[in-house]
């Protein structure tokens, strides 16, 4: 992959004649001078990553202002979890984020040995490490798809839904679930690997870059996918800490963050691993970071399978989960998911049920506030594409 | 924008020649992976209704239901799992916490129907198409969501206890208590299989929250033997455990033992608050064993005057005994009897009763009799020279063990029986420094004793001599001379193995004591002809209802005498259920 160029975002100064007048930091739009329409995309809108909503307001096609709105997927999660065991919530926590639920199943499960004071195996270690890093492959590979297809690019979605497909048999194999794996669990991991899957794991991963690199010539070496990403839904480094950016998107504007390495767990102290950045900031350049970011999984899975113990322990003891009771703290866990730093703060009383959990992903930014600023100033059909290229999950807000 | 930018797109086109990866035929089934969470399966021969799966089930998805095909018994609620799969989210917590292992899932996904009640189905009992599939997800053998390991109880070391009579088991400590209580799932099966159906679980709650007041309260309920069940229990209960069935069960009789340990006899008085409002109706007990006692203790509390009439110097019938003090310390029988006894009941000890002028004077004073003489009557073997004066049985030598006798076994012994009596002849022979030997007609795995009996008197170093039947005895100097034979085992399907006399194999051993232990029966005579012939007998056991009622109406019974298990806590049951009958009886 080429280096990455440096975008010239400080010279791109836009229009603002056009504007709606600012008062107090609001602005006023008058729906009745015609100047302006009132749009909606979203709840139900393909473009939109999840279920949440944009209310435009817009100037021909170009927007002015944008206000999220969600609470269409709010389940109660963290709410149901105080009213449940401690081992009942694993199945549940998963659910927060459809798309990526692995870190959530880490997070919690080890919160959870944080405060029982559980050391878990190193084969458990490996393997969680390896769900992980698939999970975050699964995830990518899910947002490219979706990054092309907001720009009405959909082969590329075909294939990659399709090869994250036969990422998701592994899973099946491994987990004996496809999308909820429930598989880490407080104490360690359910299962064993099964045999031959090291073979088929790496086998895949020879598979998947082949796929990358003809994504690479038609996606990336796109003059048409260039045109529409550069210099869209530019994140400046100010913005950056401002807004509590993380993940890939901080790092494509420069931000040298990555909670695998300026907080390592699990066995990424391991693992050969480097930071991957950029300056551009455009979703472009967030997209060649992810891209980046791919080949990095694929590689940190092939390090994985290598190193992975055969024999071992994948389950710490725990006492018998119908009664057990977490001494009384507090912890925060955090991991890297494909949006950034994901993370659990679990609070107990002593009792069998936690007394709170709260979890916080990076979509709570991401998908609010820094869209709103982003949104402003691109066109309704760029709106979809700056969505993904935030890679956004709105269930994570709504827990 | 280079050229390259413009042309390189169109290699998207290489890959549609390509096979395409989805699957085309939607009939034929993709299996599932091996480990997949398919439809729920369930073993109806290993399940025994425990309901923990119900219990775990986050999402409600699962009820225990009655099903037709399956009766409930002592080990076996009778019911099972029906799942919802409307609420299933397949999460398969319900196949890991299954202390049986007999949910199970098979890797089958699809399932088309235009019913949805079908959709709420009992798996094992509705026939399914994916019942015969072998494959899907299974608890692994190295995960475990529920304890199977025992909290290990701290016990004497076999030199030390081989030579005292030091209590051999030490208890629970606090941590340790509440740590077994744990792993407890509280299904109740246990309930069901105790003869005295104590609240297992309740209790056992009560020490994982160490509230020890209220498992007092909880075992006086139904025992007030605690702290000699909690040591010498038969523990029928932790054989139908769930854990048991793929580990060790929960130690029931350790943790019943715990919470007794925890109170001192001044503190049960306080705790359980017993105020007794007499109804100046008079009951007499004949004996002052646990099932006499405890019909004392709950007729008691109905306000009942009792008047216990005991041949022995004191309590506690074959418990006192019987049993010997390393299994059960004085102490600790004499703390259960003397709350009892602190309410007010009345015993005249030293008093057997035999003439039937005093049978029928109390007969007549009282207005209701509750007898449980128990088995005291030793059984002979029946050959030639067991008359002999070294020739003793095991309660005999028990009774004087307790009675602190002098005693002389000399140094070899040999011990006739398989049952737990036996055992604690031998291993108190044992501590009385003799050498030691079992001889018994079957196999040792056919032995009535408890495993655990039989293992300890193992480590004790006491001999067994399995397959052999005693054939004569003769005076040989001071000591005695044995004469064996051995027997080969004749089996039979579904019948327990018999043993059979192999002709012409024998062989002789010298001894100094031999002791029978090979069982016990009850001696009615001390009631009178007019009674005893109207009482009903079964193979010498008194005849009772459920009530605990004897055919004599005012007579009632229990105990030894008349339940065929003769053991403690059905001794205590029996008192309990004669307390209720009596009471019943006398308000009709
Ligand atoms: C060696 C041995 C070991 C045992 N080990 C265990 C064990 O580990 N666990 C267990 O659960 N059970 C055990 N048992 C059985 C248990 O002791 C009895 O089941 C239980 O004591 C029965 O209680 P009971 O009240 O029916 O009779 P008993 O305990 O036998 O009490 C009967 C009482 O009645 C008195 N009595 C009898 N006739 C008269 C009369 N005519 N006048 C006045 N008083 C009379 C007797 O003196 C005695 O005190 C053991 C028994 C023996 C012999
Ligand atoms: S947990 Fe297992 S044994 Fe218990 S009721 Fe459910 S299926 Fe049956
Ligand atoms: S699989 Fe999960 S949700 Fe379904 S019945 Fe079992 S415990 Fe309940």
């Amino acid at each position: 992959m080429s280096r990455i160029s440096k975008n010239k975002y400080d010279n791109f100064k836009a229009d603002r004649s056009k504007f709606p007048q600012m008062e107090n930091g609001k602005a006023i739009i008058d729906l009745d001078s015609h100047k302006f329409t009132k749009l909606w995309q979203g709840p139900q809108h393909p473009g939109v990553t999840g279920n949440m909503a944009v209310e435009l307001t817009i100037s021909g096609d170009e927007i002015v202002q944008a206000k999220t709105h969600v609470g269409y997927l709010h389940r109660g999660f963290e709410k149901l979890l105080e009213r449940r065991k401690y081992i009942q919530c694993f199945t549940i926590v998963c659910r927060i984020c459809v798309p990526e639920p692995d870190t959530n199943e880490y997070c919690y499960s080890t919160a959870v040995e944080e405060l029982a004071g559980i050391e878990i195996p190193e084969k458990a270690k490996w393997i969680r490490t390896l769900n992980m890093e698939m999970s975050r492959l699964a995830s990518f590979l899910m947002w490219l798809g979706g990054q092309a297809g907001s720009l009405g690019m959909g082969a590329i979605g075909q294939w990659t839904v399709g090869m994250r497909d036969f990422w998701l048999d592994l899973f099946e194999e491994m987990t004996g679930g496809r999308i909820y794996h429930m598989y880490m669990i407080p104490g360690g991991v359910r299962k064993d690997l099964p045999e031959g899957f090291i073979m088929r794991a790496k086998h895949l991963v020879v598979e998947t870059r082949k796929l990358l690199f003809d994504i690479e010539k038609s996606f990336f070496n796109n003059a048409i996918i260039k045109s529409r990403l550069k210099c869209l839904g530019i994140i400046t480094p100010e913005m950056v800490d401002e807004y509590g950016i993380v993940g890939p998107n901080a790092r494509a504007s420069g931000k040298e963050y990555d909670v695998r390495m300026n907080n390592p767990y699990l066995k990424y102290p391991e693992l050969d691993i480097k930071m991957i950045t950029s300056m551009g900031g455009d979703a472009f350049t967030r997209a060649e970071v992810r891209y980046q970011e791919i080949h990095q999984t694929l590689d940190l899975i092939s390090q994985i399978l290598d190193k992975i113990p055969e024999k071992g322990e994948i389950q710490a003891k725990i006492p018998n989960v119908v009664n057990w009771k977490i001494p009384t703290g507090e912890t925060y866990v955090k991991a890297e998911s494909t949006r950034g730093e994901h993370g659990f703060y679990v609070v107990s009383d002593g009792t069998k049920y936690p007394r709170r959990v709260y979890n916080r992903g990076a979509s709570y930014t991401q998908a609010i506030s820094v869209l709103e600023k982003l949104a402003v100033n691109t066109s309704i059909s760029d709106l979809a594409g700056l969505m993904v290229s935030l890679h956004t999950c709105p269930p994570e807000i709504e827990r | 924008m280079s050229l390259k930018d413009i042309i390189s797109p169109f290699n998207v086109w290489k890959r549609a020649a390509q096979k395409p990866w989805t699957i085309k035929d939607p009939l034929n089934d993709r299996p599932g992976a091996d480990n997949y969470r398919g439809f729920h399966k369930n073993d109806f021969d290993k399940c025994v209704g425990c309901g923990t799966c119900e219990d775990i089930c986050q999402n409600a998805a699962i009820d225990l239901v009655p099903v037709q095909t399956v009766e409930t018994d002592m080990s076996d609620s009778g019911l099972r799992p029906k799942i919802d799969y409307g609420r299933c989210c397949w999460c398969a917590l319900c196949v890991d916490v299954c202390p049986t292992g007999s949910l199970t899932m098979s890797n089958d996904y699809t399932w088309v129907t235009d019913d949805p009640e079908e959709y709420r189905f009992i798996p094992g009992a509705d026939k399914m198409k994916w019942d015969d599939c072998e494959k899907g997800y299974k608890r692994a053998e190295n995960f475990q969501l529920i304890d199977f390991d025992r909290i290990k109880m701290n016990e004497l070391g076999v030199e030390e206890r081989s030579s005292s009579f030091i209590e051999m088991v030490k208890g629970y400590s606090k941590e340790q208590a509440i740590e077994e209580a744990e792993r407890c799932l509280e299904c109740g099966i246990c309930v069901a299989r105790c003869p005295a159906h104590m609240d297992i679980p309740e209790y056992i709650k009560a020490i994982r929250e160490d509230d020890i007041e209220l498992a007092v309260q909880i075992l006086y309920k139904t025992n007030p033997f605690s702290a000699s069940c909690g040591r010498i229990c038969t523990h029928h209960c932790e054989d139908v455990c769930s854990l048991a069935h793929n580990g060790e069960p929960i130690a029931i009789r350790w943790l019943k033992r715990y919470i007794l340990d925890q109170v001192s006899p001044e503190e049960i008085s306080k705790i359980l608050k017993d105020i007794i409002q007499t109804n100046n109706k008079k009951i007499a007990i004949i004996g002052a064993g646990p099932g006499g006692l405890s019909a004392a203790y709950y007729l008691r509390l109905l306000g009942y005057e009792i008047e216990i009439f005991e041949s022995n110097e004191k309590g506690g019938g074959m418990l006192r005994y019987g049993i010997p003090e390393y299994r059960l310390p004085y102490d600790q029988l004499d703390k259960d009897i003397d709350y009892i006894v602190s309410l007010g009941v009345k015993i005249n000890y030293n008093t057997k009763i035999s003439e039937e002028a005093k049978f029928n004077e109390i007969y007549n004073s009282h207005d209701a009799l509750f007898i449980s003489p128990g088995l005291w009557n030793s059984i002979p073997v029946n050959i030639t020279g067991e008359e002999l004066p070294n020739v003793i049985s095991g309660i005999d030598l028990l009774n004087k063990v307790t009675n602190k006798e002098e005693i002389d076994l000399g140094s070899k012994v040999a011990v006739i029986g398989g049952g737990n009596s036996a055992m604690d002849a031998a291993r108190t022979a044992k501590r009385l420094g003799a050498d030691v030997e079992i001889y018994y007609r079957r196999r040792i795995e056919d032995m009535p004793a408890d495993v655990e009996e039989i293992e300890e008197a193992q480590d004790e170093n006491v001999k067994f001599f399995p397959q052999t039947t005693p054939l004569e005895i003769k005076k040989d100097g001071s000591g005695l001379k044995f004469i064996w034979g051995n027997n080969k085992m004749i089996y039979e399907e579904g019948k327990r193995p018999k043993p059979v006399l192999i002709k012409g194999e024998t062989f002789e051993t010298n001894l100094d004591t031999f002791i029978i232990a090979i069982g016990q029966n009850a001696d009615l005579s001390f009631l009178p002809t007019e009674i005893r012939d109207n009482i009903e007998t079964k193979w010498g056991k008194v005849v009772v209802n459920e009530l605990g009622q004897t055919s004599v109406e005012k007579v009632f019974s229990g105990g030894d005498a008349s339940n065929s298990k003769a053991d403690a806590v059905s001794a205590i049951a029996d008192g309990h259920k004669a307390a209720v009958g009596i009471d019943r009886y006398l308000n009709k």
